[in-house]
Order: C-alpha cells, then sequence, then structure tokens
C-alpha cells in the first residue's frame, strides 16, 4: 500500500537501546528539584534584581521618567530606560537573531516610542526582587498618548503578500489549472472562512535570566530560559560587542518553550546589559503577565474552497489565509500549504497575506502555521466529505497522493494511510454511523470525528563532541536544548547505541555555548539533526577506537574495515564473524590514552532536498460528547496515529504525542487571548482566565506509532515528533462536534456559546 | 508589594480592635486573595489583621437546628464536615467545585464571602476600572468582558462576585454574623453584597473593622432536592460562566418550597424571590422551569455579542435553570456535566 523509499538504515534495528522505551535520564533531576532553571543559579558574589515595567499604552510616547523618585529609596541602584540606555548596536542587524523574521526587530529600550501595550520601558535594579518590584510599583512614567489599531478586521484592506526571509517559511504553493471555473462546474462544493485569535505559549517556566559577573573582564555565564543558548549567545554578542567567551550561554533546562523560546527575549537583553553597566551579577524573571507581553500564534482569517467531481474527487482546492503581524516584523507562517500537500488537486489556488496592527511580532508557537492551516482545510475536507456523500475517512483515502502535488515530488515516506487504516481499527471507525446527531449517550450527542496532518521532516546543521574516557565512560555533548521533548535521554540512547555501551556508561549534555553548536529547538528538527550529529560523533570515536584496537598485539580486528565492525556490549567485533572480538576497555587500557575524543557534524542533503517531499504524518479519531441545552463538549476518546519515521523512543515520543494532542484540544475548546481594541491590550494575562485543560479535561488518548524506514529524511531515520501529534486533533474536535451536533463551528475556540 | 506591618489577633474583638486603630487596615484570612492582590498592587493595606489564630474555627450545631459555620473554618473542612455533607449537601458542592484542594485548605469561609471580582481590568492597573479606581471608567462594558455580568449591572460596573460557595449560601438563605467596633450584628444573605450602582468599589455592606465571625445556616438544607450545576470554560479550576444552586422541597412531583441563587451572572449570588414563588406549588415540568427561568432574566443586559462578549450569558443562563431544577427535582445526576466528568478516569 504505502511506497516508501528507503535505504537499509544505518542504525542497526537490532538495537538494545534504539526504539526501547527508556525513562528519561534527566527524569530523576526534575523530580526532585536538582534540576536548575535560569532563574535558580546561584552567583559568585551579591545578586541584584531587576524588575521589568511595562507600558499600560499600545502607541505613544515617553515624555518623563520620575526615575530620581525611585532612585532615593534605599537598595535602588538604577532605573535603566531609554534615557539612559547606553548606545550598544545602531544596526538593526544585530539585533535579528537565527531565527528572526523579516524587518526590524525590537530593540528594548531603545527609544521612547511605544509600538505594542506592554512594551517593556524600564527595568529597575535593586538589591532585593522585592525592593525592585515595589520601586517599579510607584515608578511615575508619563506618556503622550497615540491612536493605535489592533483589530486586524479593520485592516484587511491592507493586506500584502507575505514577504519571505524567515527560517522554514515556505511561500504559497503556484496556482494551477483554474481554480474559478472548475469550481464553478464541479457538482459538489463546499466554502467556508474559519478565524482563530491570538494565543499564547504559556510554558510554565517563565522567561528568567541569571547573569553571573564572573569579575574578569566582561566575562559572564549567563543562565537564560531559551530553547537555544548559541542562538542567544550570538544575539547577544552581536549587541553588545561580547566575544563567545564573555557571553557564555546556559540553558540546561527549560521548563516548556512551545516556540517562545526561539527567539532570545527581552530580560536577557536587559539583564546582560545591566549586568555589564553595573558590573553586577543580575536576575531578571518575568511575571506571568509579561509572558503575554512577547510573541504568539497570530490571529489568522481563512477561506477555503473545495470542490469535487460526481465521485468525491477533489478537482479544486483554494486555501487563503490573512494573519496579523507588526509595525516592526514580518512574521511568517506556512498555513495554506498543507492542504496541498496532503491532497491532489488538478485547480488550486493558495494565498497567504499579512496585515499590520499594533502588537508585538507573532512568534512561532508549536506547529506554527500548519496547526492554523489544518485546522480550516481538514475541517472543509470533512465539509467536503459530507456533500460528496462519503464517509470522512473514505474521502481521505479516495483522495490520498503519494507524490506532494505543491512540488511534484514523492515523498521519501509516507504511510498516512496506514495511519489511517490502524487509527480507524483501534477507534472502531466502522461503527460509526454517518449521520450527524444519531449517536447518543444517554442525553448526550455523541460525534466521532477524523482529520490527518502533515508537518516537515526537516534537518537543520548540528554538532556533537564525544569523549570516551580511560575508565570508559563515554560523554557526549551538544549545545541543543531540552524543553521537555526527551532530548537528554534520545541522545544518550543514540551514543550508548552507536558505540555499544551501556547506557548507564554515557552520560549527554547539552545547553552551554562552550558546547559544538546546535539549532534551536524547534520545527521537530532537534532528534534528526542533532541526533545524527551524536551518531556522526560517536562513529568518529569508534574509529579510532578500531584504529587503536588493530595496534594491540594479535588484534582479531586486524583488516577489518569500520563499516564492517559492529559495536555491541562494549565490544568492536567483526560483522562476518563476531568471536572476533574486542573489548572496548581493553583497547582503552592497551592504548595507555587518556581519553578519546572527535567531533560530529550532521546537516541537510540539500540533493535529497531537491528530489523529495520530506514530511511527518498523522491521523487523528476523535469522540465528543455533547451536551446540547449547555454546549459543553468533552473530548472523551482520542486515538492518534502518527507515521514519523522511526521512533527512537517509544515512551517519550508518546509524551511528545500525548502533549500534542492536550494541545490540539486546548487550541479547539480554550485557548484564547482576549485582545481589547479599546485599549490595545491583551487582557486574560494570566493561568486564571487563560484557559489551558486541565486534567479532568482530559480522557483516554491512544498514540499508535506506524513507523517508517526512511533514510532519506534523515541519516538515522528520524523525522521528529515534537509537532505532529498536534496536527488533526482541532479539526477532528470540530468535526466531531458537527457529527454529534450537525453544526459546523468554524471559529475557535469552540466555547460553549457557540452551540447555543 | 507596599511595606506593611501585622498583627496576630487572638479574639475577635482584639481583632476589631487591632484592625479600627490603625489606617488602612485589612482582615487576612487564608490569603489566597487578599496576598494575590497585594502582588498586583491592587490592594495596598498598610496592616494587616492576622485572624489566623482566632477561635472561629469551629462548626456546631445551632439551638433551631441550624449549623454555625466559624468565620475561620477553611473551605475544605467545612465542605468535608460530616453535618455540612449530610444536611447541607448542596454547600459542599459548591464549595467544592471551586478553585483546587490546596486553595480550599487554606481559604476560610469568612475570607470566601469577601473574595473580590476576576473582572480582567481589575486586575489589570494600566486599565480604567471604577472598581479599583472609582471614577476612572469601566473598561468592561465595550471591551471583552466574558467573565463580567448581564443582571443588575450599572453603567459604572458589571463586574460579577465569583465565588461559588456564597451561591449555595444564597440559596440555603444562610445569615452572616459579624462584629465590629458597635458589637455584634447580623446580615441576612441577600443583603449581605450588594449591587454595583454608583459605588462598584463597594462589594458588600460591611461596615469599616466589621468582621465576619460566622455564616449561621438555618435548618432547612434541602438535603433531598438539590443541585449545583457550574458551568466554565474547563472542567476544573475555573470560575463560573454561569452557576446555579437549588434547593427544593418536593411531595411527590409538587415542588413545596424552592430556593435558587445564581453565580457568574451579577455582582452578589442573584436570586429572585418572585422566580422562586412561580415554583412553589407546582408541578415540575420542564414549562415551568423554562417560564421560572425566563422571568429571571426578563430584565438581563448583555454587553455585545460574540464569544468575548457576554451576551450569551442571558441563553446559557436559562438553560442552567432550566436543567438545574430538573436535575434537584429528578436528582437524577447523569445530566450533571460537572459529574459526568468527575466519574470519567
Ligand atoms: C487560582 C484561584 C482559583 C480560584 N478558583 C475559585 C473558584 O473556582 N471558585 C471560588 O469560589 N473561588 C475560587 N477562588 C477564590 C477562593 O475561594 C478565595 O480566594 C478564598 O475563598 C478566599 O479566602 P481566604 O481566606 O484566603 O481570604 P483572604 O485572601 O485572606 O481574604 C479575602 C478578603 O476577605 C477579607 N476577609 C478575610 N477574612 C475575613 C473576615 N473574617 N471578616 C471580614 N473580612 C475578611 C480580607 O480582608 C480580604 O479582603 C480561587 C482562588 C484562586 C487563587
Ligand atoms: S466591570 Fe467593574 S470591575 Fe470590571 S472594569 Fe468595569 S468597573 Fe472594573
Amino acid at each position: 500500500m504505502s511506497q516508501t523509499i528507503a535505504t537499509p538504515p544505518t542504525v542497526r534495528l537490532d538495537s538494545d537501546v534504539i526504539g526501547k522505551p527508556i525513562n528519561r535520564t534527566d527524569g530523576p533531576a526534575k523530580v526532585s528539584g536538582a534540576a536548575k532553571y535560569a532563574a535558580e543559579f546561584g552567583v559568585t558574589g551579591p545578586l541584584w534584581y531587576g524588575y521589568i515595567v511595562n507600558s499600560p499604552v499600545a502607541k505613544g510616547k515617553i515624555t518623563k521618567i520620575h526615575a530620581d523618585e525611585v532612585l532615593a529609596i534605599q537598595g535602588v541602584h538604577k532605573v535603566f530606560s531609554h534615557e539612559n540606555v547606553p548606545s550598544f548596536a545602531w544596526f538593526d542587524r544585530a539585533y535579528k537573531d537565527d531565527v528572526a523574521p523579516g524587518g526590524s526587530p525590537f530593540r528594548p529600550l531603545h527609544e521612547p516610542e511605544i509600538m505594542f501595550s506592554q512594551q517593556p520601558v524600564v527595568l529597575v535594579v535593586a538589591e532585593t526582587f522585592e525592593l525592585a518590584r515595589y520601586a517599579a510599583s510607584v515608578l511615575r512614567i508619563e506618556y503622550d498618548v497615540e491612536e493605535h489599531n489592533t483589530d486586524l478586521n479593520s485592516v484587511i484592506g491592507e493586506a500584502f503578500d507575505a514577504p519571505r526571509g524567515k527560517t522554514g517559511f515556505v511561500p504559497p504553493p503556484k496556482p494551477k489549472g483554474d481554480m474559478n471555473k472548475a469550481f464553478a462546474e464541479a457538482p459538489h462544493k463546499v466554502a467556508g472562512e474559519y478565524i482563530h485569535r491570538a494565543q499564547h505559549h504559556n510554558p510554565m517556566e517563565m522567561f528568567a535570566t541569571t547573569v553571573d559577573w564572573l569579575g574578569d573582564g566582561k566575562k559572564m555565564k549567563i543562565y537564560d530560559k531559551t530553547q537555544g543558548a548559541p542562538n542567544v549567545q550570538q544575539y547577544l554578542a552581536k549587541i553588545f560587542g561580547l566575544s563567545t567567551d564573555e557571553a557564555r550561554v546556559i540553558s540546561k533546562f527549560t521548563g516548556g518553550g512551545f516556540g517562545s523560546g526561539l527567539r532570545p527575549q527581552y530580560q536577557v537583553f536587559l539583564a546582560v546589559m545591566a549586568a555589564l553597566e553595573l558590573e553586577h551579577s543580575i536576575r531578571v524573571v518575568m511575571t506571568r503577565s509579561q509572558m503575554f507581553s512577547f510573541g504568539h500564534r497570530p490571529h489568522t482569517l481563512q477561506k477555503l474552497r473545495i470542490a469535487t467531481d460526481e465521485q468525491g474527487h477533489i478537482q479544486a482546492l483554494e486555501h487563503k489565509a490573512l494573519a496579523e503581524t507588526s509595525h516592526f516584523e514580518n512574521a511568517t507562517e506556512t498555513v495554506v500549504n498543507w492542504s496541498g500537500i496532503l491532497y491532489n488537486s488538478p485547480n488550486t489556488n493558495f494565498d497567504y497575506q499579512l496585515s499590520k496592527i499594533d502588537v508585538f511580532t507573532p512568534l512561532d508557537m508549536r506547529a506554527p502555521g500548519a496547526a492554523t492551516g489544518n485546522f480550516a482545510s481538514e475541517s472543509a475536507i470533512d465539509e467536503m466529505a459530507y456533500k460528496a456523500g462519503l464517509d470522512p475517512l473514505d474521502f481521505r483515502l479516495l483522495n490520498y497522493t503519494y507524490t506532494d502535488p505543491t512540488e511534484n515530488k514523492p515523498f521519501t515516506s509516507k504511510r498516512l494511510d496506514d495511519c489511517l487504516h490502524e487509527g480507524a481499527a483501534r477507534f472502531g471507525w466502522d461503527q460509526r454511523n454517518p449521520e450527524p446527531r444519531s449517536m447518543r449517550d444517554g442525553n448526550l450527542l455523541v460525534g466521532w470525528g477524523v482529520a490527518s496532518g502533515c508537518w516537515d521532516a526537516s534537518m537543520q546543521k548540528a554538532a556533537a563532541k564525544a569523549v570516551l574516557s580511560a575508565d570508559g565512560h563515554l560523554t557526549v555533548s551538544s549545545a541543543t536544548n531540552d524543553q521537555g521533548a526527551g532530548t537528554y535521554v534520545i541522545m544518550t540512547q543514540m551514543a550508548a547505541q552507536t558505540l555499544g555501551l551501556p547506557m548507564e556508561q554515557v552520560t549527554f549534555n547539552l545547553g552551554d555555548t562552550e558546547m559544538p553548536a546546535a539549532p534551536v529547538q524547534g520545527g521537530s528538527w532537534t532528534a534528526n539533526s542533532v541526533g545524527a550529529a551524536v551518531q556522526n560523533a560517536c562513529q568518529e570515536v569508534g574509529k579510532k577506537l578500531l584504529k587503536l584496537a588493530q595496534k594491540m598485539d594479535n588484534s582479531p580486528l586486524d583488516g577489518v574495515d569500520f563499516e564492517d565492525a559492529q559495536f555491541v556490549d562494549g565490544h568492536i567485533r567483526a560483522n562476518e564473524d563476531i568471536t572476533r572480538s574486542v573489548a572496548i576497555e581493553d583497547i582503552l587500557a592497551a592504548s595507555g590514552e587518556s581519553k578519546i575524543e572527535a567531533e560530529g557534524k550532521a546537516g541537510p542533503n540539500p540533493i535529497n532536498m531537491l528530489k523529495y517531499s520530506m514530511h511527518s504524518h498523522n491521523a487523528a479519531f476523535v469522540e465528543v460528547k455533547v451536551d446540547e441545552d449547555l454546549g459543553t463538549i468533552h473530548v472523551t476518546r482520542v486515538v492518534n496515529a502518527v507515521a514519523a519515521g522511526r521512533i527512537l523512543n517509544p515512551k517519550t515520543a508518546r509524551s511528545q504525542v500525548l502533549g500534542g494532542t492536550v494541545w490540539g484540544l486546548s487550541m479547539a475548546l480554550m485557548e484564547e487571548t482576549y485582545l481589547n481594541n479599546d485599549l490595545g491590550r491583551y487582557m486574560n494575562h494570566n493561568y486564571a482566565e487563560y484557559h489551558i485543560p486541565v486534567n479532568a479535561d482530559i480522557h483516554k488518548i491512544d498514540v499508535i506509532f506506524v513507523e517508517e524506514e526512511d533514510d532519506i529524511a534523515s541519516p538515522i531515520g528520524v523525522k521528529g515528533v515534537g509537532e505532529i501529534g498536534m496536527l488533526g486533533v482541532a479539526a477532528a474536535i470540530a468535526n466531531a462536534v458537527y457529527h454529534a451536533t450537525g453544526k459546523r463551528v468554524r471559529e475557535l475556540p469552540l466555547t460553549s456559546d457557540k452551540l447555543l | 508589594m507596599n511595606s506593611f506591618t501585622l498583627t496576630q489577633a487572638t479574639a475577635a474583638d482584639e481583632a476589631v480592635r487591632d484592625n479600627t486603630s490603625h489606617d488602612g487596615a485589612a482582615y487576612l484570612g487564608g490569603g489566597t486573595n487578599l496576598v494575590d492582590l497585594m502582588k498586583y498592587n491592587l490592594e495596598r493595606p498598610s496592616h494587616l489583621t492576622s485572624l489566623g489564630l482566632l477561635p472561629l474555627t469551629d462548626i456546631t450545631t445551632l439551638p433551631g437546628g441550624g449549623l454555625r459555620l466559624g468565620a475561620l473554618a477553611t473551605n475544605a473542612d467545612t465542605a468535608w464536615h460530616p453535618e455540612v455533607e449530610a444536611r447541607y449537601p448542596l454547600l459542599s458542592q459548591t464549595i467544592l467545585a471551586g478553585a483546587t484542594p490546596q486553595l480550599r485548605n487554606a481559604a476560610t469561609n469568612g475570607g470566601n464571602l469577601n473574595q473580590r471580582t476576576r473582572c480582567y481590568y481589575f486586575y489589570d492597573l494600566a486599565t480604567p476600572c471604577n472598581k479599583r479606581e472609582p471614577g476612572s471608567g469601566c473598561s468592561a462594558l465595550t471591551g471583552p468582558n466574558r467573565v463580567c455580568g448581564v443582571l443588575g449591572t450599572s453603567e459604572s460596573c458589571i463586574a460579577t462576585q465569583p465565588s461559588d460557595m456564597c451561591v449555595a449560601l444564597a440559596a440555603l438563605e444562610a445569615v452572616v454574623r459579624v462584629q465590629g467596633p458597635d458589637g455584634e450584628r447580623t446580615i441576612k444573605f441577600d443583603d449581605y453584597h450588594r449591587l454595583p450602582g454608583d459605588h462598584p468599589e463597594k462589594d458588600n455592606t460591611l461596615n469599616p473593622g466589621e468582621l465576619v465571625v460566622s455564616i449561621d445556616l438555618p435548618a432547612e438544607g434541602y438535603a433531598d432536592h438539590f443541585t449545583y450545576l457550574k458551568l466554565r470554560d474547563r472542567s476544573s479550576y475555573a470560575f463560573a460562566l454561569v452557576s446555579v444552586a437549588v434547593g427544593l422541597k418536593m411531595n411527590g412531583n409538587t415542588i413545596e418550597k424552592a430556593r435558587f441563587a445564581l453565580g457568574g451572572v451579577a455582582h452578589k449570588p442573584w436570586r429572585d424571590q418572585e422566580a422562586e414563588k412561580m415554583l412553589e406549588g407546582q408541578t415540575a415540568s420542564p414549562d415551568l422551569f423554562r417560564q421560572v427561568a425566563a422571568k429571571v432574566f426578563a430584565e438581563a443586559k448583555g454587553y455585545g455579542e460574540g464569544s468575548l462578549h457576554n451576551s450569551f450569558k442571558i441563553e446559557l443562563g436559562k438553560r442552567a435553570i432550566v436543567r438545574a431544577l430538573k436535575q434537584a427535582t429528578e436528582m437524577s445526576q447523569v445530566v450533571n456535566p460537572n459529574v459526568f466528568l468527575n466519574s470519567n478516569p
């Protein structure tokens, strides 16, 4: 059934550790509190605290800051603002981080102009946190208020085509055929408009930076909450003219990011600026409401039109989106392409535009763009199936494509069909009565819905270092990040597997710019990019070991090439005759070396990228129970079937998909930041009123992995599971609600009022 | 947070004296609301009279058969008290529908009565809010106001009293006993919280320095026919969009006595005594419930359309009344969305 193009994997499948549900190596540290987060590190010497003051207005200009009043308070050391901020970097581009979109990045405290509500305008530095917060609370700041506009609906007329320039952004596919004609002539058609407003990432850990001022020139240890220490380092280095030695950025643990930590946030700028100016250790931690003062998933308006022939083959597909961006940057997401990748239509039209409002620049949030586009297109596909008189599952299989229609390339692997089949079997889809409002549980309406999803399987440049010490312990490091994804354990597995060592003999370290560079953790690319670099580094150590083994007297491995050797159970063996074997500890002892080390690298394969389309897929099946009188919706059952290449660790991968499923549910039923357009301000900026699910909202979630062998998408066969699990879920819920109630709701979140 | 002084009072009269002898003093119960508000810099007491050591934690039977809930008894101890569970299950249910176990362990009954609104603007110093800053305006009138009320509102404030517990106390016709500089007095629960009118800064009818010492429940607890229906944006740990507490006395299918109150819709737990009378002596029926619901919301006023604005609460509120009355008459829990959730692992 499925088409797979794959060469044999380089990671042996007869493995002890790869593909096994091994516990997180960082788990004990996390549950015992030993794991330290950015705001928890101690420093050498006394620590001062910075507290950020944010603008109450959305647009205008600061006219006066009564700093003297708070400087009079004993223990308050400095009030930083545009009035006294040192002129570090003049040029915009110095503020561009690795994943900055096009435009002119926000420069904290750079000028008196206010561009968005909650813009940071002052940093108060004092001897204690309480004092800094108090001083901030009594600081008087005067503003000249100007008229703002935060209403996307009012600037639809000013929309412009989204410019290129941001990492990962793929412009809309080129149109095909004649969309309007095909749509007009088709016997079955649907058209709909879809909306969701802004959503904020809301990781549990607040953004925080502790700068340890080492008292040696400008040398600092900068403990930062981020999804990528190297990205923060280069940002700081450029702005403040620091060497990599001076700005060492450390991020060992990240209490959730979901995209919010892809770009350096303003607290790190403020903390480092203050440390440099005051030559003192500083800590700056955001408050929960400040967590709503920067990037977010953008408010997006979408329009879809789909039409089929009599049999239900898609003949016309149009997907258009308009998203908000700030006045200073063009945040772009890949929103409309995904429907074109999932379904082949001879006539297509895709369009993606932006309009500017007075907010901070939107920022990638879990499955950026795809989550938005997928909700709309998979809702429309469901509607289309009903119009064409087909079961929504059959409709998806009927319109299945083995090549990526947007690029006319084969997929490196695509087992979405198996996801649909296996998911349907597990869910019991064949028991479904397709008629809306036909299924009940007592007085509740029951609905079953399905949706497919698709995400990029991409690689980024990454590096790692492996050091095997004389006692046989292997330490591998890379400046990557673990925001909870399981990076620590899967990289340990990867290293243990490559050199055939037991897990206990391997340590993986991350999150320090003194380690080999790695990309920000995002885009579902860490497992394959860093994993391949780790494998490569360990293989290089393996090669050195083999050479050393061959130098031993009467070496049984004499004449064996690296390709013909295996690393198993702490031994190097010849593939042809495994009795020709040398223990690694013996090699180390005989060599007299104190350690053996090597660096490894990995990156995208440009030739494969030209030839193939690389994607992970999933199919989400959902049961909802709806109390129609009260509009309450409960998701009682989810089956999420995922095809994402090789699964390195089914336990952590399952957790990723569970988390993704909960995000999908959250997006479908709860998440929304309330923007008050009169004030130009997000209003529910706390955990009490920005709703995300609690345990009682989450019922049975079943995760299925449909494994794919795919050595083209990545040298280790991995596609990544960080985002894919979230896709399909929101649309499947909306589709299930339709099946339950006969109502199509095209606006998220599906709060009870929308069903009344 | 401002700096403040703190006294640990050990007796009610001592607490009142301490409180009235300091300018800008506040009582500190469990602190789950007050301390939050101090951190937000919304409340700036210069002195706290801590009530933690007051001997007001008991729950005792009153001569007439009623029950006295000490003001310093925690919400958790109250909800799980055998007398409350057996005779006032409605009260237990409402308390347990609120907040989280940790919060209920810390929160006191007196504090629960006096918790302040959850209106977004009240919580955000950058925005105009008459309740926080009299005369500054009400941002909720036109802005997102999903948390705000539709009954008894005024042009100066449309906030709601957020407590679940208080909705049951209104339906149960509790009496609040308070002690002030001039001695003790009692306040009927209906008169305890007030409507915003021109003075939304005042949530209740307590005089300066008055301390809640107990909440007294009448003997009737409606243990045979009651329900608390709480509709909210997630299954737990969210304030009510609309909630209904009902206590009925039934004779067969005839409603002999009816008391009910609504949460999430007004500046106080909303009771409508005329609507209650419409039920009494009548046979329970969906039609009757709909008429009652229509009566309650006859003069409701919504503030804007769409899910960010609260007009939907009028329809949702009516439906919630119909459902809650049905649940209380039938005592059939299958139809209760809260129970549905809790019984699903
Ligand atoms: C995250 C969160 C979620 C919540 N969710 C819910 C919910 O779903 N439903 C719900 O009903 N509640 C909810 N609450 C509110 C909670 O019930 C209240 O915070 C709590 O009941 C307040 O009691 P306390 O003793 O801590 O009061 P405190 O914070 O100590 O005091 C609150 C106010 O009462 C005054 N006060 C205290 N005791 C007395 C007294 N004896 N006499 C006079 N004045 C007094 C104080 O001066 C203060 O003004 C939630 C709270 C939080 C923080
Ligand atoms: S409704 Fe009341 S609490 Fe809310 S903004 Fe208006 S005045 Fe303030």
